[in-house]
């Protein structure tokens, strides 16, 4: 019908092409006219083959443009073309970024520092009310109270910078650790200021209960304890009383210093004539050493009370401690002592060096004043005679007149008639004053003798009391020791004497005991030999039952023995009951289902665990259908071959028709090998559809379905699929099998166990 | 049997072939003599299509299994 058709077609179409009813030779004409048109229309072809190829490149590129992921593929398929597309269109976007997760995270991080913050300001709020607080509470309360402000605040400090880094935990939990840190702190002091006052009440409770051993190690520990801290009180006041004193002798040699170079440059500026400039810078001179010499002397002042409060309250200290009364304390209060008094000794000789020093500075001064006083009347006088004369007149020789010389002669005599006069009355006074002078200097003597005198006093009775405090102590050690060796010996004694006693006391029962009537051995003899008697008894009746219960114990293992054995024989019959089954496939059918079989089986061990699993690991399609024998599989392999061989080029990329078609032609040019030996290990190439398939026919052919599945197994694409329901079947059988030599090599060795020899 | 599977769908696609083949032929020409003045190139246009969708469900049936998830295959494996 095909052909007439396509007569009608071709006869119909002639027609429109060459006119109506015009017979062969228009044919030639038809061709003849089309061939006269050759040289335009080969232009013709030309142009439009040129136009068709245009258009589509330029189609192509304008879709590349548009769509990415064709001109990807394009790019992948026709080689240079992503050359020509770079040029076109420039280079390719690349893939979209995904930008979402990295916006999310700043957000999230700025929103848990926020909730630090905001965490932190409650905090505060709390911080602010316990401080509040501690107003309204009692005295002990504060101390705790503070220390908890301390803690909170520090707390607060730390979270605060935690929550300043990004990575962090969820801020829930860390509130919920601050909050129990602030309570745990306040729970510890109360719960220390509690325990304290319980310590206390027990402890007076029990001390009169309490061993007298118990009591005195209390005692002791107690004495250690005061004594360590005496110790240390003693060791810090020292230190800084001796530090104190230090400085005061210290300041005092420097003030000491500081007078006498005073004095020394009041010294030789009275004495030195220099010229007025010089005189100037050495009054200036002067002047700084006088206000050293001050500074230097009030520091002292101060110092020496500083260090005469020290001394207090070292002496106070030596005095609580004498006040404890405690033994052991003795030598280092006595040491204590003696460091004070050489401490006083030194300050005070130092103060009475300074002193002396002050005094001489002060003759010095008064002389100094009065020659100043001297000078300064002479100049006035001067000044008053000769007004218009300035005060250096050794220069002037030139410059005075003949009256004014001869009035500064009249004036000098003048003065030295004075002076005489002056010198006389003074002789007269002389002794007057000397005997003044000398009355008051005894008085001052005698003030300073009696100072002295008290000072030295006290210093020897200081020293003798120190003395006869160290005589004490010495000889309460020695008493000390005398004692503890009596009483040594008293308890030694005391031992002995128990010792005697318990031994009297010993002999005197033992000599009760064995006056015991001799009437009652003869009992306990008697008594004895019916117990021997009756013990031989004993032991022969459980001797005879042992035995028996031996035998019963055999006859038992005998008839377990045999019950096994009888046991055994059902599996042993079950199990070639379904060896049986799987036997009986046709070459084309499946065998029998097996589960008859099997339920015979499960029945004849019914407690046997491993027999029961194994009849349950059978494939549940082997029970109900049967499974097909190995020949039957065989035979279907080679269909099998073949068909995968057809589609060896087929998968999931690859499968449109014109795919089939390469693939059968593929199988039909290329040749394998029928069956060939698989190595022992398999290669990359050795997954070849070919070689595999010739692999596993290899090994069908000798028998191992197992590695022929195994080798099918490996098969991809399309050849696998097809493959499929034979793998399925070969499985299949290889599993029931397996199991069925399993439990055929299990009843043969059950039935061994329980075999007995002849 | 997965190895039948694969001639029966060639089976199907060759009476699919032949249905749509004849079946563009016959339009064809009916389109050819009816409206087109007995042109040739209406029947072969409707060969063509008759073809053409012959061959794209001939490919879409053997490709049918990798778009539909496998649910004989893959129950061995779960």
């Amino acid at each position: 019908m095909l052909r007439v058709c396509l007569k009608g077609a071709n006869s119909a179409a002639r027609k429109c092409l060459c006119g109506n009813g015009v017979p062969l030779h228009p044919l030639q004409q038809c061709r003849s006219y089309t061939s006269g048109g050759s040289g335009s229309s080969a232009g013709k072809i030309v142009a439009a083959s040129v136009l068709t190829v245009g258009g589509g490149v330029g189609g192509t590129i304008l879709y590349a443009n548009w769509d990415p992921k064709f001109r990807a593929n394009v790019e992948k398929s026709i080689p240079y073309s992503d050359q020509v597309f770079g040029l076109a269109l420039g280079p390719a976007a690349p893939p979209p970024v995904i930008n979402k997760p990295r916006k999310v995270e700043p957000v999230q991080i700025s929103s848990m520092s926020e909730m630090w913050k905001d965490s932190k300001q409650p905090k505060a709020k709390e911080v602010e009310k316990k401080a509040e607080q501690p107003d309204a509470e009692g005295p002990p309360a504060p101390a705790p109270q503070e220390t908890l402000e301390e803690a909170s605040a520090q707390v607060a400090q730390i979270l605060s910078a935690i929550g300043e880094v990004p990575s962090v935990p969820a801020p829930g939990t860390h509130e919920a650790e601050a909050v129990p840190p602030p309570a745990a702190l306040k729970g510890v002091p109360a719960a220390a200021a509690k325990c304290t006052e319980c310590e206390h009440e027990p402890a007076v409770k029990e001390r009169p209960e309490g061993e007298v051993a118990a009591r005195l190690a209390e005692q002791d520990k107690a004495e250690q304890d005061l004594l360590t801290s005496l110790s240390s009180n003693l060791e810090d006041a020292l230190g800084s009383t001796a530090k104190v004193t230090l400085q005061a002798i210290g300041a005092q040699e420097a003030a000491l210093q500081a007078i006498a170079q005073h004095t020394r440059q009041l010294r030789e500026a009275m004495e030195a004539e220099a010229p007025p400039d010089k005189k100037s810078t050495q009054w200036r001179v002067l002047e700084d050493a006088l206000s050293e010499r001050s500074r230097s002397v009030d520091e002292a002042g101060a110092a020496v009370l500083k260090a005469k409060a020290e001394l207090d309250k070292l002496r106070g200290v030596i005095d609580g401690a004498k006040h404890l009364k405690i033994a052991a304390a003795r030598p280092s209060i006595l040491a204590a002592e003696e460091n004070l008094h050489s401490m006083v000794v030194d300050l005070d000789s130092v103060v009475t060096r300074v002193q002396t020093a002050q005094s001489e500075a002060k003759i010095v001064s008064q002389y100094s004043e009065l020659v100043n006083e001297a000078k300064a009347q002479f100049q006035k006088e001067l000044n008053s005679i000769t007004p218009e004369i300035q005060a250096n007149w050794k220069g002037l020789t030139g410059k005075l007149t003949q009256d004014d010389l001869n009035s500064l002669i009249a004036h000098a005599h003048r003065r030295i008639d004075q002076m005489n006069r002056e010198l006389a009355e003074q002789r007269v006074r002389e002794q007057i004053h000397i005997d003044s002078a000398l009355e008051q200097q005894k008085l001052e003597d005698k003030k300073a003798l009696e100072v002295a005198v008290s000072t030295a006093l006290e210093h020897n009775r200081e020293q003798m009391r120190l003395e006869q405090e160290k005589k004490v102590e010495e000889t309460r050690e020695v008493m000390e020791a005398e004692m503890r060796t009596q009483l040594r010996r008293q308890a030694a004694a005391h031992t002995d004497h128990l010792r005697d006693v318990l031994k009297v006391q010993e002999q005197e029962l033992r000599s009760e005991a064995e006056e015991a009537n001799p009437e009652q051995l003869k009992e306990t003899e008697y008594r004895r030999l019916t117990q021997d008697q009756l013990d031989s008894f004993t032991l022969d009746m459980n001797a005879a039952y042992a035995r028996l219960k031996g035998m019963e114990e055999a006859i038992d293992s005998h008839v377990i023995a045999e019950e096994e054995a009888r046991k055994a024989h059902q599996l042993w019959l079950s199990v070639e009951a379904l060896n049986y089954t799987l036997k009986t496939a046709a070459l084309n059918d499946p065998t029998e289902p097996l589960e008859g079989a099997v339920q015979a089986i499960k029945e004849s061990c019914a407690e046997d665990e491993f027999a029961q699993a194994l009849a349950t690991a059978l494939p549940s399609e082997s029970l109900s259908r049967g499974v097909y024998s190995e020949a039957s599989l065989r035979a279907r392999f080679y269909a099998i071959r073949q068909l995968a061989r057809r589609v060896a080029l087929i998968d999931e990329t690859r499968n449109s028709l014109y795919q089939y078609f390469l693939s059968y032609l593929q199988a039909m040019l290329l040749f394998e090998k029928a069956q060939e030996a698989p190595p022992a290990k398999l290669s990359a190439e050795d997954l070849d559809t070919f070689k595999l398939l010739s692999y596993a026919a290899y090994s069908l052919e000798h028998g191992d379905l197992e590695l022929a599945a195994k080798l099918v197994n490996q098969l991809k694409g399309e050849s696998r699929r097809v493959a499929q329901d034979w793998l399925k079947e070969a499985r299949l059988t290889l599993e029931t099998k397996q199991v069925v030599s399993l439990l055929s090599a299990y009843a043969n060795a059950v039935g061994l166990g329980t075999t007995m020899a002849p | 049997m997965s190895e039948k599977e694969l001639g029966k769908k060639l089976d199907r696609c060759l009476a699919d072939s032949a249905v749509k083949l004849g079946a563009g032929l016959g339009l064809g020409i009916v389109f050819s003599v009816v409206f087109f003045k007995r042109h040739t190139w209406p029947v072969a246009f409707g060969l063509g299509m008759g073809l053409g969708m012959a061959y794209t469900n001939c490919q879409n049936d053997l490709r049918y299994n990798l778009y539909v998830p496998e649910q004989d295959s893959l129950s061995l494996f779960r």
